[in-house]
C-alpha cells in the first residue's frame, strides 16, 4: 500500500473498517471440571495451599509416568460433538517441547496432527444475522503450573526479586478449541468474536464439562485478528492477542487490534507477526514476544501414552446423553416464554438466557425472571464488572425470591434487600430473610398505629392531605416505611394512612 | 563348603526357607563380600547396609511367625541406579542427580521388595544409561571381575558386574539397545530383556521410552527367571504396560533343564552373523559351537534372513537420541537435583544452562543434540519419520522370521569385553557393540543372552554370549532354549563362572 500522509485518514473504528476486512480466529482453552488430573490421580481443585495437589507425575518427577484420564477424553468428546465436529476413530497424544519453569517436565502433553475432534461448526447470531464459525479442531492437552513474581512493582518477571512456581494447577485437563478463520464479518466482527465465546461458553456449561469462569481463568482466550483492504482477497499478517479474560475484553481486544493495525497499514507499515497482551485498564494490546522468532517445539508422538481409540459405540452413547444445548433451548424458551425474537435477543446480549431459563425452571414466571436478570442482577453485575451469572447467586436462589414476593412474603424493595444478603454472604435466601427479619408487615393493627404516629409527628403534612393535596400522603407513607424498617408492603400503609386521615382517592 | 555368596539364588533362597541358613546371615555374606571386591570392581554407587539387614531380618521374623515366602524371599539383589528407589539416592549414574532422594518407588523396586528380596545397593551405569562400557557414569568407571582392566558392559555395567563378582545373586538392569544382553554377555552371566510392556517402566528415570524395558540378570537361567516372575506383570502406573499376565518364564526355565528341544526350530540370522567383518573369531567360533549344541540337544537349525536388520543401528541413534532429548528436559535445576548458577547474578535461563551443562556428560550432551536436531522442524520426517519406517520394517523382518522358526539366535555382541579407555575417544567404535541387539529392541520383542563360552582371542579367557531372541511375549521360549543350552554346555564344559579369576582375598 501506498503511504498516504497527504490524506488525512479517519482513524476511528467505524472509519477504518470502511477501508479494511477484519479476519478473526479464537482459539479457547477451557479447563475441563474433571475431579482428578489429566495424566495423575491429582484434585483439580481450585485454591488449594500451594503444591499440595501434586505427585511424581505432575511434578514430572524422573521415573513418573501419564496415564489418561478417561473422564477427560468423554468431556473432550462431548465438547466435539455438541461442536458438530467428527470424533477420530484414532487419535494421539504429543510432546510439545520447550523450556519454561511452570512446565514439570520442560513438554507439555499435548495433541498435534491428530487431534480428538476435528471440522465442526458453530452458529451465533448477530444483529438478527447468523454467522457460521467453522471449528478446527478440539484437542487436549494438560495445563502448567503457575508461577508468582515477587518483589518487583508489576507483578512480572522483569525486578521481581523471586519467583514462585505453584504445581497444583500443573495437569489440569485443558482443551483447547480452534476456530477455522472467519471471515466476511465486516464491522461486526468484535461482535462475532464476543458472541462466539459466549455461545461456547454456555454450550460448555450446558455439557456439565466445565465450570466456564473467565475470571478464575478456567476459560481462556486468544483472539488472532488480521486486516485486509477492502477488495483484496489475501489475508493480512495476523497477531494473536492473549490475555483476554472476559466477554467484554474479547470484544474490545478485537476492535482496538483492528484500530492498530489499520493505523499501521495506512503509514505504509507492515504487522509484525506476534504475540501481544490486551491490557484490561487501556483496552489495548501490548507486544509480547515475537513469533517471526518463534521456538520450534519439535512435536513428536508422545511415546509414555497409547494411542486413544474411542469405541464407536461409546461415542454413539455419548451423543444420545448430550443435553439440550443452548440454540435448541433458547429456541424452545422464546416460544414457551412467549417472548419476541428482540427479547431474546436482548437476554442472549446479557448472557443471562440461561439464567431466565432455569430461574423459570424453578418456579418462577417468565417475565418476573427475565426482570430480575435484566434488572437489577445486571446492574450488581456491571457495577461489580463480573457477568450476571458470575454473580454468586443461583437461578433457584433467584427464584425463590420471586415467589416470595408473589406470595407477598416480601416487597420488592424487600427482595433486593435479600439478593443483596444472598450476594454478600452466599446464604440461603430464607436463611438471609430470617436472619435479617426481612419480612412484609401486612398486621394492620401495627401497621394502624404506625400510622396513627406518623400522622401525630406530621401534624402539618396530615393537615394538606386532609386539605385535598392526597399527593402529600407520600411524605406519611415513607416515614411508615422507615419506622418499619422498610418491611411493610407501601401500598397497604398508603390506604391505611388515607383512611386514618378520612380522605378517599 | 560353599560360601553363602557363591550360592546361586535359587539354592539360597531353599536354605532360607528350610531354615537351614537365616537371611540376615545370607545378606552380611554378600555385604562381606561387597566389602572384600568392591574396591577392585566398583559396581556399586551406593550401598544399603542398615536397609538390607533391616528387610532380611524382616524375612526372618516372617518366617519364624510361619507366614508364607516369596520364592525368593530373602535374597539379596543389586539394583541398577535408572530404578526409583523410595528413600535411596537415585542418580541414573549422572551428576545432574547427585543426592537426589526419590520421595516414590518404581514399581519394580516396589515388586521386588514385596517379594522379600534383600536389596543390596544401587549399581553404577552409563549416564542416563547411554554407553556400553559404564565408563560414561558421571562418578567412576566399573571394572570386569574377568579381568579388572575391562569394561564389564554397559549400560548396565554395574548390575552385571555385582553378579558376576559374586557381590549379589540377582540384579535388575535396563536394556535400550542391549544394555542387559551386551553386559551379561561380557561378564558370563545370564541377562534379558524382557517383551517391551512387560514390565512396568513406572520409575525407570527414562532414556528412551518406546525402547526402554527392565529385566533381571542372574548367573542361571532359573535364576533370572525367578526375578523376571516377580518383576513382570500389568501394571495401571504405566499405559505402556500390557494388561495381559505374560507366560510362565520359570516353567519354561525347568522345562529346558530338562535338556530336551526335539521340534523346536531354530534360526540363525544370517545378518548377525559377521559376514561383513567386523565380529571376533573368538565370538564366533564359540557361537557356532553353541548352535552345534542346540542341534545335538534335538532342535532344528535353519538360516534366516533379516535384511533390514542391516539398518536397525542408524533407526536407534535417532529414536533414542530422539525421546532422550526430550526425557532428560526435565533435568533443569528448578526443582530437584543439581543447580549451578543460582547466586542472584545469573538469570533463570543461564542457571538451567549452566546446571545442564555442568550437570550432563559428553555421551548424554552428544545425544541430546542430536536427537533435539533430528525433531526439529524440517528435519522430522527425514530423520524421527524415516527411522520410524525402519523400525516397522525390522519389525516385518521379524515378524516373517517367526512365521518359520519358533527363535532366532546371534551372538549377543560382537566382541568380548574390552580394555578400559579403549573405545571411549570414538563414539561409532561404541555403538557397534548394541549391533546384535538392537533389533529385538526395535521389535520390543524379547531376548536373552546366556553364556556360551569363552574366547582368549585378546588375551585372557573371556565369556562370550548367546542370544536367544522370540517373539512378543513369547519370552518362555528364551528361558527354555537358553536353560537346555546351558544344562548342556555346564555338563561338557562346567560353569563357566568356574573359570572367573579370584578376586581379592576371598574367593
Amino acid at each position: 500500500m501506498t503511504v498516504r500522509d497527504d490524506v488525512q485518514l479517519d482513524l476511528s473504528y467505524d472509519g477504518v473498517v470502511r477501508r479494511y476486512a477484519p479476519v478473526i480466529g479464537l482459539e479457547t482453552h477451557v479447563e475441563l471440571g474433571t475431579v482428578s488430573k489429566m495424566f495423575c490421580g491429582c484434585s483439580t481443585e481450585f485454591g488449594a495451599e500451594p503444591n499440595t495437589h501434586t505427585c511424581p507425575v505432575c511434578l514430572g518427577l524422573p521415573g513418573a509416568l501419564p496415564v489418561v484420564n478417561a473422564k477427560a477424553i468423554e468431556y473432550t468428546i462431548r465438547i466435539g460433538l455438541a461442536l458438530n465436529c467428527s470424533i477420530a476413530e484414532w487419535c494421539r497424544f504429543a510432546r510439545k517441547n520447550y523450556f519454561y519453569p511452570d512446565m514439570p517436565k520442560n513438554f507439555q502433553i499435548s495433541q498435534y496432527d491428530e487431534p480428538l475432534c476435528v471440522d465442526g461448526h458453530l452458529d451465533v447470531v448477530v444483529e438478527g444475522q447468523t454467522y457460521r464459525v467453522g471449528i478446527e479442531r478440539v484437542h487436549m492437552e494438560e495445563d502448567t503450573g503457575k508461577n508468582t513474581h515477587v518483589g518487583g512493582a508489576t507483578g512480572r518477571i522483569h525486578g521481581a526479586e523471586y519467583s514462585l512456581v505453584d504445581f497444583n494447577r500443573a495437569g489440569i485437563p485443558l482443551i483447547e478449541i480452534v476456530t477455522k478463520p472467519v471471515e466476511g464479518t465486516g464491522p461486526l466482527a468484535p461482535e462475532v468474536a464476543k458472541a462466539y465465546v459466549t455461545e461456547l461458553r454456555d454450550i460448555l456449561r450446558s455439557l456439565g464439562v466445565s465450570d466456564v469462569k473467565m475470571e478464575q481463568g478456567s476459560l481462556r482466550c486468544d483472539v488472532n485478528t488480521s486486516l485486509s483492504p477492502i477488495g483484496v482477497s489475501e489475508w493480512g499478517t495476523r497477531t494473536e492477542t492473549k490475555n483476554v479474560n472476559s466477554l467484554r475484553s474479547v470484544e474490545r481486544a478485537v476492535r482496538s487490534e483492528i484500530i492498530r493495525q489499520a493505523a499501521i497499514l495506512d503509514r505504509g507499515g507492515r504487522i509484525k507477526q506476534e504475540t501481544r497482551h490486551f491490557q484490561e485498564t487501556t483496552g489495548e494490546t501490548r507486544s509480547g514476544r515475537s513469533k517471526e522468532e518463534a521456538t520450534d517445539y519439535r512435536y513428536f508422538p508422545e511415546p509414555d501414552l497409547v494411542p486413544v481409540a474411542p469405541a464407536r459405540d461409546w461415542v454413539a452413547d455419548i451423543r444420545a446423553s448430550l443435553p439440550e444445548l443452548p440454540a435448541a433451548r433458547r429456541a424452545r424458551l422464546r416460544s414457551e416464554l412467549g417472548l419476541s425474537t428482540e427479547e431474546l435477543q436482548q437476554m442472549v446480549n446479557a448472557g443471562v438466557v440461561e439464567a431466565v431459563g432455569e430461574t423459570v425452571q424453578a418456579g418462577a414466571t417468565a417475565a418476573e425472571a427475565r426482570n430480575w436478570w435484566m434488572g437489577y442482577l445486571a446492574e450488581q453485575a456491571n457495577s461489580r464488572e463480573v457477568e450476571p451469572t458470575s454473580l454468586p447467586i443461583t437461578p433457584a436462589q433467584v427464584a425463590r425470591v420471586i415467589l416470595l414476593v408473589a406470595d407477598g412474603k416480601l416487597s420488592t424493595a424487600l427482595a433486593r434487600q435479600a439478593v443483596d444478603g444472598v450476594l454478600q454472604t452466599g446464604k440461603d435466601v430464607d436463611a438471609i430473610v430470617a436472619e435479617r427479619g426481612l419480612a412484609v408487615v401486612s398486621d394492620t393493627s401495627a401497621l394502624t398505629r404506625a400510622a396513627d404516629e406518623a400522622i401525630a409527628d406530621n401534624p402539618d403534612v396530615a393537615d394538606k392531605v386532609r386539605g385535598g393535596k392526597v399527593a402529600a400522603v407520600g411524605a406519611l407513607v415513607g416515614a411508615v416505611m422507615k419506622a418499619t424498617r422498610g418491611q411493610a408492603d407501601a401500598p397497604a400503609v398508603r390506604q391505611i394512612l388515607l383512611q386514618q386521615l378520612g380522605v378517599s382517592e | 563348603m560353599t560360601q553363602l555368596h557363591e550360592l546361586d539364588a535359587a539354592s539360597t533362597a531353599a536354605a532360607i526357607a528350610s531354615g537351614e541358613v537365616s537371611a540376615v546371615e545370607v545378606t552380611q555374606a554378600h555385604l562381606d563380600r561387597i566389602t572384600a571386591v568392591d574396591g577392585d570392581v566398583r559396581a556399586f554407587l551406593h550401598v544399603d547396609t542398615e536397609g538390607a539387614l533391616a528387610a532380611a531380618s524382616a524375612v526372618d521374623e516372617q518366617r519364624s511367625a510361619g507366614a508364607a515366602l516369596g520364592k525368593l524371599a530373602g535374597v539379596p539383589l543389586a539394583m541398577k541406579d535408572v530404578v526409583v528407589t523410595k528413600g535411596l539416592p537415585t542418580t541414573s549414574g549422572s551428576r545432574i542427580l547427585e543426592g537426589w532422594v526419590p520421595p516414590y518407588d518404581a514399581t519394580v523396586t516396589r515388586r521386588v521388595l514385596d517379594a522379600g528380596i534383600v536389596m543390596l545397593g544401587k549399581t553404577n551405569m552409563d549416564e542416563f544409561a547411554m554407553g556400553s562400557s559404564t565408563e560414561n557414569s558421571a562418578y567412576h568407571p566399573t571394572h570386569n571381575p574377568w579381568d579388572l582392566s575391562r569394561v564389564p558392559g554397559g549400560s548396565s555395567g554395574g548390575s552385571s558386574a555385582a553378579v558376576a563378582a559374586f557381590e549379589a545373586p540377582l540384579s535388575i538392569g535396563t536394556d535400550t539397545g542391549g544394555s542387559i544382553r551386551q553386559p551379561a554377555a561380557v561378564t558370563g552371566i545370564v541377562g534379558h530383556k524382557p517383551t517391551y510392556g512387560a514390565v512396568s517402566r513406572y520409575g525407570l528415570i527414562a532414556f528412551s521410552s518406546s525402547l526402554d524395558q527392565a529385566g533381571p540378570f542372574g548367573r542361571t537361567v532359573l535364576d533370572t527367571a525367578l526375578l523376571h516372575e516377580v518383576i513382570a506383570g500389568p501394571d495401571p502406573l504405566d499405559s505402556t504396560s500390557i494388561p495381559q499376565p505374560g507366560p510362565d518364564v520359570v516353567a519354561a526355565a525347568r522345562q529346558g533343564a530338562r535338556g530336551d528341544l526335539a521340534g523346536v526350530r531354530v534360526g540363525v540370522v544370517r545378518e548377525l552373523t559377521g559376514a561383513g567383518g567386523g565380529y571376533q573369531q573368538g565370538v564366533l567360533d564359540s557361537f557356532r559351537a553353541a548352535v552345534d549344541v542346540l542341534a545335538g540337544l534335538g532342535a532344528e537349525i535353519v538360516e534366516v534372513s533379516c535384511p533390514n536388520f542391516d539398518y536397525a543401528l542408524a533407526a536407534y541413534y535417532l529414536i533414542a537420541p530422539s525421546e532422550c532429548s526430550s526425557n532428560l528436559a526435565r533435568f533443569d535445576g528448578v526443582r530437584y537435583g543439581l543447580r549451578v548458577g543460582d547466586d542472584g547474578r545469573h538469570s533463570l535461563e543461564e542457571v538451567m544452562s549452566l546446571t545442564r551443562e555442568q550437570g550432563f556428560g559428553a555421551e548424554v550432551k552428544r545425544r541430546i543434540m542430536i536427537g533435539t536436531y533430528a525433531l526439529s522442524s524440517g528435519y522430522y520426517d527425514a530423520y524421527y519419520g524415516q527411522a520410524q519406517k525402519v523400525r516397522t520394517l525390522i519389525a516385518r523382518d521379524f515378524a516373517a522370521a517367526f512365521t518359520a522358526v519358533d527363535v532366532l539366535v546371534s551372538p549377543t555382541s560382537p566382541f568380548v569385553a574390552f580394555g578400559i579407555g579403549e573405545r571411549v575417544a570414538d563414539p561409532m567404535a561404541m555403538y557397534v557393540n548394541d549391533l546384535c541387539t538392537l533389533p529385538a529392541s526395535l521389535a520390543g520383542t524379547p531376548a536373552i543372552s546366556v553364556p556360551c563360552g569363552l574366547s582368549d582371542e585378546t588375551g585372557p579367557a573371556l565369556p562370550v554370549g548367546l542370544q536367544i531372541m522370540a517373539p512378543a511375549m513369547a519370552d518362555d521360549r528364551c528361558y527354555r532354549v537358553g536353560a537346555a543350552f546351558e544344562a548342556a554346555y555346564t555338563a561338557a564344559n562346567g560353569l563357566i563362572l568356574d573359570q572367573i579369576p579370584q578376586l581379592g582375598a576371598v574367593r
